[in-house]
């Protein structure tokens, strides 16, 4: 006998569906939050869902992203303008109104503004609005300004940028639906966060393969069809290998490589020659191939080149880029055999994946009947398809090898003609964009007025770098100098140790956006805590004045003077513009806002709206009318208001009848992206969809949408020129000169074709002494720091042990529930460690950024995170030990300045288990108060 | 109540697939946003901030390694929830009838008014899918969304679980296990869905579809059909430059 | 399984209770006036007393009597109902017995009845479990009911019934100790099945689904250590069975009677911790634990 109760199955869901973008990661999804009523008759959060017309998401939803709610009501909150009363780093503040944190912030920038704008230091860690932060930046006229970008991803970004115009990231992203081959190097999670785990999901549903490149197996790893457990760091390497099995069996592109790619333009050759390594150029600039049709020199774009023809000219000769890629690669140097051991992949291994690669790219090759018109005139009636991708983050670009590494696998991708086509990889706008299209760095400080530019950008030669006129470095990161100088990005993770020591020169006032730097996301996270606290001999603080704005107890709020807290992203405005980082999809161009779907319960302002009150207070130019009047009431006012160049401003849609992206102010922009579910989207036409860099009909369109003011067709780089002019200046010629230690260091890696090298550390760590890597990974569920202070999200990574391999596992009697001492040339951690089988057998690693320091995020101070939980970045120095000649080499990319988290080489050995881990920090006040013990709550209730 | 039905006009049910789960946890915590707003208590969070946070769950994500004889470890994430068993011995051992089986769709579900909080239920099932709340004291398991799938305030395409809408890797999929036209049935069919704990003879619903073959490189030689994609053009650059001409020349 | 405190009580004290009531109602012994009433009351306190103790378990208590609705499916609900009928019917048959000195031998031959059936329905409520491959298993019924008996038995005075009884299950205990190590094994449920990944090969568990505990960890799994194990059944042995027995074949004397109970009250409660802390849920092999 069966009885049931009766039940509701269609219970009212919420009042109210309120449309806007996720903040719990950069992927930036669109989002429905369900309001409800609460108890105070005020509308609140009920629950989060993903919106499926966005284009990012698709209406699928992570775990951050559906925990946000507890962020929103996190009991970590700040909740009104602080000013520190205690010591430096202990965390006592008092709450002040936000009259008078602006009058602070006043007295303090405007004299800087006024005498030396270098003296303030801007940088704006995890920043979603880079275009307007570096635009008041620029206006307050100081150099120092960058984002988070050169300890993230630098190496990514403009190995990409230089090579193709474009790189992964949110740059652009495998054809998911017609790929049949995928090889992913490196990514734990990146930023593409949902569109990778929708993408993966298309190739699973189609039984496409996947091959996961990776030390660790686990995530997008563990699915993949076949895994390559690599060395770190030898990634290069192993590419390289690939180009070398390819080349020799004829599997490229040549096609493709004639028509769409520097492989054809003549290089110089001749080692005595100044010129060296430039390119043969004609009066106009134009870079010269041999032209198939007529023998005879021709400028690049215009020219089917002779891929084979050498040339002499004025006694030197000059050779077909792609004759130096043969020239090298096919060298037995780079033979599977030769690289196998160093990169823990056998030479069998390396043959079958690019017989493999090769097999899927030429026999599998897919066409698209859908005509487009090169940028040569030709008329094609197909799109064809070479079905092999690639994706690649961190994993490659966080070593000192990096920038290299991602050239080699851009190199490898064009070599197939994988890039733009069907099935291979494919930009999002407003990406195509060749680097030389792009700003570059600006440094020319003029007291009490602007800066002569935007501050970051791509360098093409000497002339370009950010130096004195005593050859000093200009900028307080020595970003754009010698020591790195294609730092596209800044380098966000100089800044406190480069103030602290003075050098270049000392600064008055840090002032810092979302940025935990006083852990984190510094290395050498103790150092760091040292250095903000650090006294001269006067007792004044070594950097005197640190302004922060964050919205929760972070680590890095106890080391502040100033804290001006920010709203969370459910309650203030924001824009995803196509003026920094976008949203776009491969087929559209999107952007996005957030609106205030609830009020702040307390004193918290958008930190946006305050740099416009504060940009006003300090008179800067485009934040005053011409009456001295703030000019933009709020962020809202300037998003909708502010043009950067006519007819284009921070969003594109809404802007006229027309919609085409371009279009003057329209005051109604707001309202229509609220109405249109907190987003714009225009769908790039199917002529346009692939060959991006060449199709007219693309370029059209990118101008039409303002993504370009005119048509830009280019080549990609398999040569980047720019490099080679750095050699140039490295070997003595030219007026502006590298300092003599640095000499070798950029003829060595300033190479203008991909090379590989061993990570820096190798060379200053005994790998004897030293000899298993250390890794993090980004666990999905988690966002850096600031997941620890979400109920929710904790219970899933309250504590991070260390990983270790079966074979390192057993060598030192390891059993469950024991302990280890980590040890790094820089320090040294004592940690939990747990086996794991699937893993490199030399390589260890843990989750980042769970550890905490006790007193933060209104955690209980003998939560997990701060008794279990720990850092890597104990073990990971800004600088390299001191070697022979007595110098210490910064601890990044020689190029970009990326700074090499995964370079860290450590021993590892069994120790009893510490009442916690080690080190462990004395606590940090609270601003806030205690969190509640339990959680139990429901809205409509 | 706690009879079960002799049979349910439909089983709905899950089917997961373990070779497409990135172990992400977005299901996790869709499931308990959307079940701490709707059905019953809200899902609860005890000493949330503090050592030792213990909230109820309706879904959670193991992981597993597994060591074949000839290959590299795998690592394995594995969704679990109620698998909405057909013989639920968690339904037959409840004392107060909160516990049932319905017999229009087999969803279980507890009827929280009715429980008093003993845990048999939880002892009974043999996955782990049951938990008490720690707050509520009453038991807590997946709903199969009951108050999502019929909703007629959701848009049609909406009426699915919250776990298999969020689901970014679409590894989730929800239908009726009794159709055997079913997106569910179909996909248990191809790849080969299989039961948990057969042996416990609890005839669970839910499928789990299997990894696929993986690492296949360490158990063929399949070098040797690649091989001939590899036969060299050249040896040396000199070579591949000739070759390049000709290819170039079949433009 | 988690030795909770409550279920120990109500287990260990209700088997007690019924177990004398069972001698009470078979008329062995029937005891009038005071001494019945002291009796009854001892027996009363006990059966009641866990079936009190059990509520103390519940995360609703005040609903407790939902719990009567599910007889015809559920085994606690049935335990429930032959509790409460065998003290109804246990009740006038002790009321005869303390208030009129009267014997009414059918009424107590029902009660005697239904202790048994009462101690055979606890027992299956842990015997019915497959989950719990240890108790799902007929020595967990004849353990209950043999421990029922006995110390029922000890408590009556009925010294040889105690001595048999006692031995007898001290028998049953050990090879039920020895055969429990292996019936998770035996089960036929293990990582493979219950992931269905062995096929592929060797299953561990690698990460938990939260790195804290849950409610399936706290309730469900709960590792003691052989040695430990090894110990206390020892002690369980000496203080619930050996001694007691000793004790009873002394020339018998009220103080080693109580003394002797005593120590088998001591020996059952360690006995049913272990009952307890070493019965392996399956649901540990999702946690990688036993
Ligand atoms: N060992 C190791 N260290 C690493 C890395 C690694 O892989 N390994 N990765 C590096 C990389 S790539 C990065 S990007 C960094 C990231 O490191 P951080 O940039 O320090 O990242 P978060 O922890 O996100 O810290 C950002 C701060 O922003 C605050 N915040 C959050 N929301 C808001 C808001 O709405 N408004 C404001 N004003 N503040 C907010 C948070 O409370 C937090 O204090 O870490 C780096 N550190
Ligand atoms: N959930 C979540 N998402 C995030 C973030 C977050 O904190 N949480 N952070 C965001 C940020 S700021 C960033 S920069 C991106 C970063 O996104 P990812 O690039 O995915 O960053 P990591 O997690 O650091 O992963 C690096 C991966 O590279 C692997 N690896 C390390 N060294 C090598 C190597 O030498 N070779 C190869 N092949 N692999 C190697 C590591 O094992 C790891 O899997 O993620 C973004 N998305
Ligand atoms: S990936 Fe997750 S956290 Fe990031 S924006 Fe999307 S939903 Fe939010
Ligand atoms: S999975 Fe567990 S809770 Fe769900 S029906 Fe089966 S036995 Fe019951
Ligand atoms: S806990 Fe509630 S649902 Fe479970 S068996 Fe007890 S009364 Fe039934
Ligand atoms: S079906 Fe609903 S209740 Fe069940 S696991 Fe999924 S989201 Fe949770
Ligand atoms: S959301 Fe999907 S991919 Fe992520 S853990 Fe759940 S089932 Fe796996
Ligand atoms: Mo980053």
């Amino acid at each position: 006998m069966h009885r049931q109760p009766a039940l509701d199955t269609s219970p009212k869901v919420s009042d109210e569906v309120r449309q806007t973008t996720c903040y719990m990661c950069a992927c930036r999804c669109g989002i429905n939050v369900h309001m409800k009523d609460g108890p105070d008759g005020k509308k609140q959060v009920a629950y989060i869902e993903g919106n499926r017309d966005h284009p990012v998401n698709q209406g699928v939803l992570c775990a951050k992203g559906s925990a946000g709610i507890m962020q929103v009501t996190a009991p970590s909150r700040l909740r009104a303008p602080l000013k520190r009363v205690g010591a430096r780093g202990e965390g006592k503040f008092e709450e002040i109104s936000w009259d008078e944190a602006l009058e602070l912030a006043t007295k303090w920038l405007k004299p800087i503004r006024e005498t030396d704008q270098s003296k303030l230091a801007f940088f704006t860690g995890r920043d979603q609005s880079q275009s307007f932060t570096s635009y008041w930046a620029q206006a307050f006229g100081t150099p120092n300004y960058a984002a988070h970008g050169g300890f993230c991803s630098v190496n990514m970004a403009a190995a990409g940028i230089y090579t193709m115009g474009g790189a992964f990231w949110e740059f652009g992203q495998p054809d998911w639906d017609h790929t049949k081959l995928f090889m992913l190097f490196g990514v734990a999670e990146d930023h593409d966060s949902n569109p990778i785990k929708i993408g993966l999901g298309k190739l699973k549903a189609r039984g496409a393969k996947v091959i996961g490149v990776n030390p660790i197996r686990t995530g997008y790893n563990a699915i993949a069809d076949e895994w390559v457990g690599i060395t770190p760091g030898t990634d290069g390497l192993f590419i390289l290998a690939l180009v070398h099995e390819l080349l020799r069996a004829g599997k490229i592109d040549v096609n493709y490589l004639a028509r769409y790619t520097n492989a054809g333009v003549l290089v110089n050759c001749n080692e005595e020659d100044p010129d060296f390594g430039l390119f043969l150029r004609d009066d106009q600039g134009c870079a010269l191939v041999i032209d198939r049709a007529t023998g005879k020199p021709a400028p690049a774009e215009a020219a089917i080149p002779d891929l084979a023809a050498t040339h002499r000219h004025a006694g030197v000769t000059y050779k077909p880029v792609l004759h130096l890629i043969a020239e090298r690669y096919m060298d037995a140097a780079y033979a599977p055999e030769a690289v196998a051991e160093r990169i823990g992949i056998s030479a069998e291994r390396i043959k079958r994946i690019a017989g493999e690669i090769a097999r899927v790219a030429f026999e599998e090759e897919i066409t698209i009947d859908q005509e487009w018109t090169d940028f040569r005139g030709k008329k094609h009636d197909k799109m064809i398809g070479r079905p092999v991708s690639f994706h690649s983050m961190r994993g490659i670009s966080a070593h000192s090898n990096g920038f290299q590494t991602c050239r080699a696998l851009h190199m490898l991708q064009i070599l197939l003609g994988s890039v733009e086509v069907p099935g291979g990889f494919r930009f999002k706008p407003p990406y195509p964009k060749p680097s030389y299209a792009h700003p570059k760095p600006h440094c020319k400080v003029t007291p009490g007025q602007p800066l002569d530019g935007p501050h970051l950008g791509f360098t093409h030669g000497p002339e370009d770098l950010c130096l004195k006129e005593d050859g000093s470095p200009a900028r307080i990161d020595k970003a754009f100098t010698w020591e790195n100088p294609m730092s596209a990005h800044g380098m966000m993770h100089m800044v406190i140790s480069n103030a602290h020591a003075g050098d270049p020169y000392e600064i008055d006032t840090l002032f810092m956006y979302m940025a935990n730097m006083s852990w984190n996301s510094s290395m050498n996270t103790s150092e760091v805590m040292r250095m903000l606290t650090d006294k001269k001999d006067d007792g004044e603080y070594k950097i005197p004045h640190i302004i922060y704005s964050d919205a929760y107890s972070s680590e890095m709020v106890a080391y502040a003077d100033l804290i001006l807290p920010d709203a969370t992203y459910l309650e203030r405005h924001d824009c995803i513009s196509l003026l920094d980082r976008p949203i776009c999809e491969a087929d559209g161009a999107a952007d996005a806002i957030r609106w205030p779907v609830v009020e702040p319960d307390r004193d918290v302002r958008g930190f946006q709206s305050v740099l416009c009150e504060l940009g006003a207070r300090l008179d800067l130019p485009g934040f005053v009318n011409e009456d001295g009047s703030q000019k933009y009431a709020d962020y809202a006012d300037y998003i909708v208001n502010h043009e950067r160049r006519p007819g284009v401003g921070p969003l594109s849609g809404f802007r006229s009848e027309e919609d085409t992206g371009r279009g003057p102010v329209n005051p109604a922009q707001m309202d229509k992206y609220i109405e249109n579910g907190g987003f714009w989207l225009k769908h790039i036409p199917d002529e346009a969809r692939y060959y991006k860099p060449w199709n007219m009909a693309y370029q059209d369109w990118a101008v039409e949408t303002g993504l370009y003011d005119k048509t830009l067709p280019y080549l990609f780089q398999l040569y980047v020129e720019p490099m080679a002019k750095y050699q140039r200046a490295a070997r003595g010629h030219g007026l502006i000169q590298p300092p003599d230690h640095l000499r070798e260091r950029i003829k060595a890696t300033l190479d203008p074709l991909p090379i590989w090298y061993p990570p820096f550390l190798d060379g200053h760590a005994d790998p004897e002494e030293y000899p298993v890597q250390a890794l993090t990974q980004r666990p999905m569920a988690m966002y850096h720091s600031w997941g620890s202070q979400n109920a929710w999200l904790r219970q899933i990574h309250g504590a991070n042990p260390l990983y270790v391999p079966t074979k390192l596992w057993q060598k030192h009697g390891f059993a469950e529930g024991d302990w280890a001492r980590l040890t790094s040339p820089s320090g040294e951690i004592t940690v939990p460690v747990v086996h794991m089988a699937a893993l490199n057998e030399n390589t260890v690693w843990t989750w980042n950024a769970i550890g905490k320091r006790k007193g933060a995020w209104a955690l209980d101070t003998d939560a997990p995170e701060v008794t279990k939980g720990f850092l890597l970045n104990h073990l990971i120095d800004e600088l390299l030990p001191e070697r022979g000649d007595g110098m210490r080499w910064s601890n990044s990319d020689p190029i970009t300045g990326q700074a090499a988290w995964f370079d860290l080489r450590v021993k590892i050995e069994k120790v009893r288990a510490p009442a916690e881990a080690q080190p462990a920090h004395p606590a940090q006040g609270s601003p806030v108060p205690d969190a509640p013990a339990d959680r139990s709550q429901k809205v409509g209730a | 109540m706690t009879d079960l039905p002799t049979s349910t006009a439909r089983k709905l049910g899950l089917v997961i697939d373990l070779d497409t789960c990135v172990g992400c946890h977005a299901c996790v915590v869709a499931c308990k946003g959307w079940n701490t707003e709707n059905y019953g208590a809200p899902l609860a969070d005890k000493d949330a901030y503090g050592a030792e946070p213990v909230g109820s769950f309706l879904n959670r994500i193991h992981s597993y390694e597994v060591q074949p004889a000839n290959a590299p470890a795998q690592l394995i994430h594995f969704p679990k929830s109620c698998l909405h068993c057909e013989g639920a011995p968690c339904v037959t051992v409840c004392p107060t009838g909160a516990s049932y089986k319905r017999v229009e769709d087999g969803i279980v579900l507890v009827n929280e008014s009715d429980c008093i909080g003993c845990g048999l239920c939880a002892w009974a099932c043999p996955y782990g899918a049951r938990e008490m709340d720690p707050v509520e004291n009453v038991m807590k398991k997946c709903t199969l969304c009951v108050d999502r799938i019929y909703n007629e305030n959701l848009p049609e395409i909406d009426r699915e679980p919250a776990c298999v809408r969020t689901c970014p890797a679409g590894a989730r999929h929800f239908g009726d296990f009794a159709d055997p036209e079913s997106n569910v049935s179909q996909l248990v069919a191809e790849r080969g869905g299989i039961e948990l704990m057969p042996e416990q003879e609890t005839k669970p619903v839910n499928r789990y579809l299997p990894p696929r073959p993986k690492d296949e490189w360490a158990k063929d030689a399949e070098i040797d059909v690649l091989a001939p994609l590899l036969a060299p053009v050249a040896e040396e650059p000199k070579g591949l430059l000739g070759w390049l001409d000709k290819a170039l020349e079949r433009l | 399984m988690h030795p909770a405190g409550s279920i120990i009580v109500f287990t260990a004290l209700s088997g007690l209770g019924f177990g004398m009531l069972f001698w009470l109602g078979l008329g062995h012994f029937t005891p009038t006036y005071w001494t019945g009433f002291v009796f009854f009351a001892v027996a009363y306190a006990l059966s009641v007393g866990g079936l009190l103790a059990s509520t103390f378990h519940l995360g609703h208590p005040e609903r407790a009597l939902k719990a009567f609705t599910q007889w015809r499916s559920s085994w606690l609900s049935r335990e429930g109902w032959l509790a409460c009928i065998t003290l109804g019917v246990m009740g006038l048959y002790a009321a005869a017995l303390v208030f009129a000195g009267a014997w009414l031998a059918p009424l107590g031959w029902l009660g005697a009845v239904g202790s048994l059936v009462t101690v055979y329905a606890t027992s299956m409520i842990y015997a019915q479990l497959k989950t719990v491959p240890r108790w799902n298993h007929w020595t967990t019924n004849v353990l209950f009911l043999g421990l029922s008996l006995g110390g029922g038995a000890l408590l009556t005075g009925a010294v040889w019934p105690a001595i048999v009884l006692l031995l007898s299950t001290a028998a049953v205990q050990v090879y039920a100790w020895r055969a429990g190590d292996q019936r998770l094994a035996e089960s036929g449920t293990d990582m493979a099945t219950a992931t269905g990944l062995g096929g592929i090969g060797a299953v561990t568990a690698f990460e938990p689904p939260h790195t804290g505990g849950n409610y399936l960890t706290h309730e469900m799994v709960f590792v003691v250590g052989r040695k430990h194990a090894r110990k206390l059944q020892n002690i369980a042995l000496i203080l619930g069975f050996a001694l007691p027995v000793l004790l009873l074949m002394l020339p018998s004397s009220h103080l080693l009677a109580l003394l002797a109970i005593g120590l088998h009250l001591a020996g059952l409660f360690v006995l049913r911790w272990l009952f307890f802390a070493q019965a392996e849920h399956v649901v540990g092999l999702y946690y990688g634990k036993r």
